[in-house]
Order: C-alpha cells, then structure tokens, then sequence
C-alpha cells in the first residue's frame, strides 16, 4: 500500500507537468482555483474563449483527450495517465467543463458507431475544442425514463425526418453538433424502437430556447425539432438499435472518475474556522464539530474511493459501477452543507447579496444549485438503482410498460 | 501508485476468512452469549496456530513480524466473523502498548505468549462514564501500588495482564498520567464479569488495592503513550467495524435475494434496493478510510491521528447503519433471536463505544483537522 508512481508513471508526470508549467494560462490559475462549484467565471474574460484556447493548445502538442487514439485526435494514453495528467492539470481542469460530454459521451459514441470517414472527420476538432457537442436525450416525457422518449425519426429516402423536443440539453447554445436519441418505431416496445444520430447544430429547423432554473440561472436548454434532416449517413448503430447505444454513452458517462465532485466541505470548514459566534469561534462549537466530523469522513471517504478506482486503473483492471456513489454522496452533501452554514449565521443567513452575504453569498448560491445535482446526470434514485442492481446484484425494477408497445403506454396519471 | 492491499495480504485474508468460517461460526458466537465460556478458548487457540495473532509482532518476540497490514487484514475478518475472543484487547491495545513502550523485559516476558496464545491482555483505561481523557483518571498509584476502580475494560475478567493507566501527579496535566503493568495474578486485584449489549465479549470491573504493579514507559509519559495506543487501535477496530458492516449489508442483501413477498423477491421493491445502496455507501466510504489509515498506520506516518479518527468515526457509522438496516431488511424475522441479525447490531452498537464514543473521535478528528490547517 503506497501512493507512490510507478518509473512509467513518474516519467508521464515529470513530463506533463513540465509542459504545463510552460504553457498553461497562469494569469487565471487564481481565478479558477477559487471557484470550486459550479461553471468556472473569469473576471474580464470569456471562459469559453479562454477554455477553447487551452484545449486547443493541449491538443496542438498532444495533451487533448489523452485515452483517444492518436488517429483521432487522442494521445494514445493509458487510463492512469489520464488520471495523472487531470492531477498534475488541477485548477486548469476545470476549464475543460465546456467539453466534458463531448469528450465524456459523444465522442465515444461516435468513436464506437461512426464511419471511419466521420471518425477521421469529426473526432480530431472535438478533441481539439474547436468543435463543441452536446447530447440530446432527456425529454419532458422522458427523465430517468430515458426510453420513454418521444421526438420522432422518419425515413425518407436517405433521410430522416426529426420532429419533437428535447430537453435539459447543457451547452446546446454554443454547441456545433449534438448526439440525438429518436424514436423510430412507436409501435413496438420503447427500448427496441430508437435509433441514434449526430447532427449539427445549426441545421435548419432547430430552435434553442434557455430554461431558466429555480436558481435563476440558465445553464440548460429546451431544443426544437421541426422537420430537421440528418442524411442516413449520421445514423449510429443499427436503426431501432438506438438504446444499445446509448447503453454505450450513459457507461463512458460514469468511467470519467478521478476529477472528484464538489461537496462544499472544504468551503465549509474554512467558513467555520473564521466565524464568530455569540461565544467563540463556530469550530470551538461542539455541535459544529460534530457536524464537521460527520461531513469530513464522507469527503475524506470519497477521495479515497476515487484513489482506490485511479489504484486499479494503474493495475490495468477495470473500475466498476462502485464509482457511482460518488454524485449520489457528493450531491446531497453539498445540499446540507449550504443549508447548515446559512444556519450558523441565523437570521442573516437568507441574505444572499455578495455585499451582505458571509463568503460573497457562495452558501446561498450553492444551497439553490444543489437540488440540480442530485438530479442531472442520473437521479439520486437512479443512482441508488444502478448500485443495487449492478453492485449488488438485487432484480431490476418491474416494468409494467416492457413488452407494450410504445403507442399504447399510458401517457396520463390522475385525470 | 498501489492503494489497495498486496496479492499476500488478499491471500491471508482468504486464509482467515476461511478458517473463521470454518472455526467461528455464528454457532460458536452464540455458545458464548449463552455463557458456556467467557470466550471460545479453541479458536483462540487456533488463531494462534495459524500465527495470526503475532501478525504485528516481530520474529524476535515470537511473532511472524509480517506488519500491521496484515494486522488490518486480520482484524477484517474477525469483525466479520464476530469472532468471541479477546482479539482486540490482547492484539490492538495490550501488545501495542507494549512494542511502544515496554522495557525489553516486558517484552521478551509478554509478546511472545501472547503470539502463542497463552496471555490475554488488555488495557485499564476507563473509570465509569466518559471518553477517554487525563482528567478522568482516578486510579492512584505511589510507591509501585495501584488504588482504585476501572471499568469497563474490555476482556478485564479473563486477561492474564492489564495495562494500566494510573494518576501519578496533580499538576492538572497529561503528564500527571502513568502506565503501570498488571498481573492479573497479583495480589489485591480482583475482576468481575459486567452485563453489557453484546455478550459475546468480556467486559470488567477491575478493584486494585495496594496493588503491586510494575511501570510501563517513563513516568508522566502515560498519556503520549495511550494517545499513540488508540490511534494505532482505531485503525485496527476499523477494520473490524468495516468486516461487520459488510457481512451485515450480505446478509440483508442475500434474504432481499430470497425472500418473496406480494408475489415478488422483496429486494425487487425500491425501498428495500434502497436501503440497500445506502449501505453499501456507507461501507464503502468507510474502507476507504480505513484503507487511508492502514497505510498511515504502518508507515508510522504523521497523518496517523487524523487517519484513525476518520477511519474509526466513518467505520462506527458504517457499522451502526449496516447492523441497524440490516435488520429493517429482514423484517420480523430479523427482530427474532434465532436470526443472526442482532449477533451484529449488538457487536456494532458495542464496537462504537470501545476506545471512546463517536462524539470523542469527532471531536479528535477536527482538533487534529486544524492543526494541520495552521501548520
């Protein structure tokens, strides 16, 4: 039991590291250290702009999509070495939010579904960040019922016609080309009639319109179909194939680990340790501490489970569906978290002007962004399903809607 | 970097499991809960054959030397298995004390019976209610003789020798504490078995009266000595607690598997999968801790306090939960004494109380947070 590198592993460190020590953008290194939550915001700076720029300097000397074949814009890297190289990265990582599902879900895909033309295409500017993607599954029908979609795909000639609505779409504004999931055959049961696509964003007949949060913010997109054409050529997997591949993104979707998720503990214990209260200081607090404690071992826990996943990784084995847990922690705690400081501050914790605020209103801002993440990317449920199903091996759910097909599901509860 | 046990290490794990199996199972936890013996003398006996209980103790003293890895791989098992011996005590706390601290001929006299079997030892360190600190200890000692009451200790009542935390100063501070070693054949030391939650374990009261003792480390320096002794002991009980807490999510996941209700496996039902997941966060939350302080414990590295206190808090929870639900799980049946199920809850329920409750390790953890802050 070490944390030591291997010789091979010290050498891709030593190596990286060099390279980041000469050509990262340094004068914002301040900037995104401090903000741990959320999308990073640069002062007199578009972090799109500086977040494309670093990604294409990354990819001009080979630092870009490390665990993606050379021939695709990739390094060709081992797993460890991508868990070395976002290490050694650190608060320059967190400019790399833009590309994450590209990069995460939609270039695997199309890497494991597309022609070798489109891969040689397609894959080499999504790595380099000059091309963004989003993906295009979740509709107002279908949440964690992904299968239950509606947006509809028909054949004509070479073409397919896309008519219907997604949404919780992330980036669909500043994206060039999305994966869109479709419903090809309504009259079979939901999961044997999608087929998959790549299109681009800027076809004709595709709307994008924000959704504005509870928050207040708008970092999600409701997204228009009507009569949009994708040449069959674009289609991924075999028609009405689609939740197969599917399976394929959600999957590469949860082997992105050793970024490790915000939990608000560490902005937690600095704000106890300055605060005063009525009788000292909120860490002398005995309540407090044992509030602290609690919290600790949970993110202490999550590090040293994503090590124990980045320990395999460097055995060469696979990591397992185990690395779900931590969303499932990572987003309650950041919830409670924010709640409990606002606590500590009595009255005064509603308000939430940076002025007034304690820490610039980050607890207020916090506690109103966390019920967006126990519910993107998976549920809390869907979460707590997956280990149960696939960790512990317990039946999967009774789907009274698996062999109907998909015109007769019932579409209304209590009328 | 290899943050996970060696091939060895998994392989004296399967070893023990095994013979636990074998030699410890629920059958062998009950015998002592019904009072047949105060512990089960066999196993004892076994794991010393199998050389697993001088694990930590070096060739020289007459263990195998192997290291507190294999230590923590043991102690797995042993929580697992809910082993009815005096494991804990004699290993973690007793023989601990005594590689930090004992004179070479405390040494040569104890380690080696102890890797053999044939000394159970144990550390005095409670007087009545309260956590672990200088100002609760009563127990005098003046001239080599000990005055005074511990309780509970663990294993007091079938130890061959306590380990003895005694006042030998009124300064008010921590070096007014001092160990002393017992014979529990002494003169003018008497034990008595206490009731307690879980009977599969021994728990004392131990009366000394102008009792003769033998010090134990340089005076005044009892309580640095005890402080290292927990750290060390945390990590170990850890890993018990997480070999508990895991064969206690097992069972609730294997009669989920089996056991049909409403027409269905009951496990199929999303508040029991639920329940289910959230035990094995907590599990697994908790070996990743205890993995962090398994390494800071046999490195000696400077993260040790702070390593045990995570590991012990995240550990007694994960227990605790996985006890607790495990029975939920099971339903009526799990509420009945033929079950297995409050064999666990009972061992959880004790185990975090050994060493100091939640709320003293908590409070350690952040204490030991905010030194590494400042520093």
């Amino acid at each position: 039991m070490n944390f030591d590198d291997t010789p091979q592993e010290a050498a891709f460190r030593a190596e990286a590291k060099a390279w980041i020590a000469a050509n990262a953008p340094k004068q914002y290194e301040e900037e995104l250290k401090n903000s741990s939550l959320g999308r990073a915001v640069l002062k007199g700076a578009n972090v799109l702009d500086v977040a494309k720029a670093w990604q294409k300097k990354k990819a001009d000397a080979g630092w870009a999509c490390l665990h993606w074949p050379k021939e695709y814009g990739g390094r060709g890297a081992s797993p460890i070495e991508r868990v070395i190289w976002q290490q050694e990265e650190g608060a320059f990582g967190k400019l790399s939010s833009t590309f994450i599902i590209g990069h995460g879900m939609c270039g695997p895909t199309v890497m494991a579904y597309a022609s070798e033309e489109h891969k040689r295409r397609y894959l080499p500017p999504l790595a380099s960040g000059e091309d963004i993607w989003c993906q295009l599954f979740s509709e107002p029908a279908g949440g964690s019922d992904v299968a239950g979609l509606r947006t509809r795909a028909e054949k004509r000639g070479d073409e397919w016609v896309i008519n219907g609505q997604k949404i919780w779409t992330s980036g669909a504004h500043y994206s060039d080309y999305g994966i869109l999931l479709t419903r090809t055959d309504p009259a079979v049961p939901k999961h044997k009639g999608l087929t998959m696509f790549f299109l681009s964003m800027k076809s004709p007949g595709i709307e994008i319109r924000p959704i504005k949060q509870g928050n207040g913010n708008s970092d999600f997109n409701e997204v228009y179909f009507t009569d949009v054409k994708i040449p069959d050529s674009q289609r991924l997997g075999a028609v009405n194939d689609g939740w197969n591949v599917s399976l394929t993104t959600l999957m590469n979707e949860r082997m992105s680990i050793g970024g490790g998720m915000a939990t608000g503990f560490s902005e937690l214990f600095e704000f106890c340790n300055n605060l005063m209260l009525e009788d000292g200081l909120a860490i002398d607090d005995r309540g407090v501490r044992s509030k602290l404690a609690h919290w600790a071992v949970r993110a202490s826990g999550l590090k040293y489970t994503s090590m124990r996943a980045i320990s395999a990784l460097s055995k060469g084995e696979r990591p397992g569906p185990e690395n779900s847990i931590g969303k499932l922690v990572a987003g309650s705690m950041i919830q409670d978290i924010s709640a409990y400081a606002m606590d500590l501050q009595g009255a005064a914790g509603v308000l939430s002007g940076p002025e007034d605020a304690e820490v610039a209103g980050k607890f207020q801002a916090m506690l109103l962004r966390a019920p967006g993440t126990r519910i993107e990317g998976g549920t809390d449920e869907i979460m707590r399903n997956i280990i149960a199903e696939r960790v512990l091996g317990l039946p999967g759910d009774i789907r009274v809607d698996k062999d109907v097909p998909f015109n007769q599901i019932p579409t209304k509860g209590r009328s | 970097m290899n943050f996970d046990f060696s091939d060895e290490q998994k392989q004296l794990r399967d070893t023990a499991r095994k013979f636990l199996a074998e030699k410890c199972p629920p059958k062998a936890v009950r015998a002592v809960i019904g009072g047949k013996a105060p512990y089960d003398r066999d196993l004892w006996k076994g794991l010393a054959e199998m050389g697993l209980l001088g694990v930590a103790i070096p060739e020289a003293y007459g263990g195998t030397g192997a290291g507190h890895l294999e230590l923590c791989v043991i102690a797995e098992e042993m929580g697992r298995a809910l082993a009815p011996v005096p494991f804990s005590s004699t290993v973690y706390l007793a023989a601990e004390a005594l590689l930090i601290a004992g004179s070479e001929a405390q040494k040569q006299k104890w380690l080696p019976v102890i890797a053999s079997g044939d000394a159970i030892g144990t550390l005095a360190l409670f007087e009545g209610k309260g956590n672990p600190s200088p100002q609760a200890i009563k127990l005098a000692a003046s001239g080599g003789k000990l005055d005074g009451v511990k309780k509970p200790v663990a294993d007091g009542a079938i130890a061959d020798f306590a380990i003895v935390a005694a006042r030998t100063g009124s300064t008010g501070r921590e070096t007014d504490i001092s160990l002393f070693l017992v014979d529990m054949k002494a003169d003018g030391v008497e034990a008595k078995a206490l009731a307690n939650i879980d009977p599969s374990r021994n728990q004392a009261e131990i009366v000394f009266k102008n009792c003769k003792a033998e010090p134990l480390g340089a005076l005044g320096e009892g309580w640095s000595i005890i402080a290292q002794v927990l750290d060390r002991a945390a990590v170990l009980l850890a890993f018990e607690q997480v070999g508990g807490a895991d064969r206690a999510l097992e069972m609730g996941r294997d009669y989920a598997l089996d056991r049909i209700a409403f027409g269905r496996p009951i496990g199929s039902f999303q508040a029991i999968k639920h329940m289910l997941a959230d035990m094995y966060v907590s599990a697994t939350l908790a070996r990743s801790n205890c993995y962090y302080g398994a390494w800071a414990l046999s490195t000696n590295a400077g993260e040790l306090p702070e390593a045990a206190a995570a590991a012990r808090i995240s550990a007694t929870q994960a227990f605790q939960h996985c006890a607790k639900n495990n029975i939920q799980v099971h339903g009526g049946m799990g509420f009945t004494w033929e079950f297995d199920c409050h064999l666990y809850y009972r061992r959880a329920n004790a185990t975090a109380l050994s060493l100091g409750s939640l709320s003293y390790w908590e409070d350690a953890l952040i204490d030991r947070m905010r030194k590494r802050n400042a520093a």
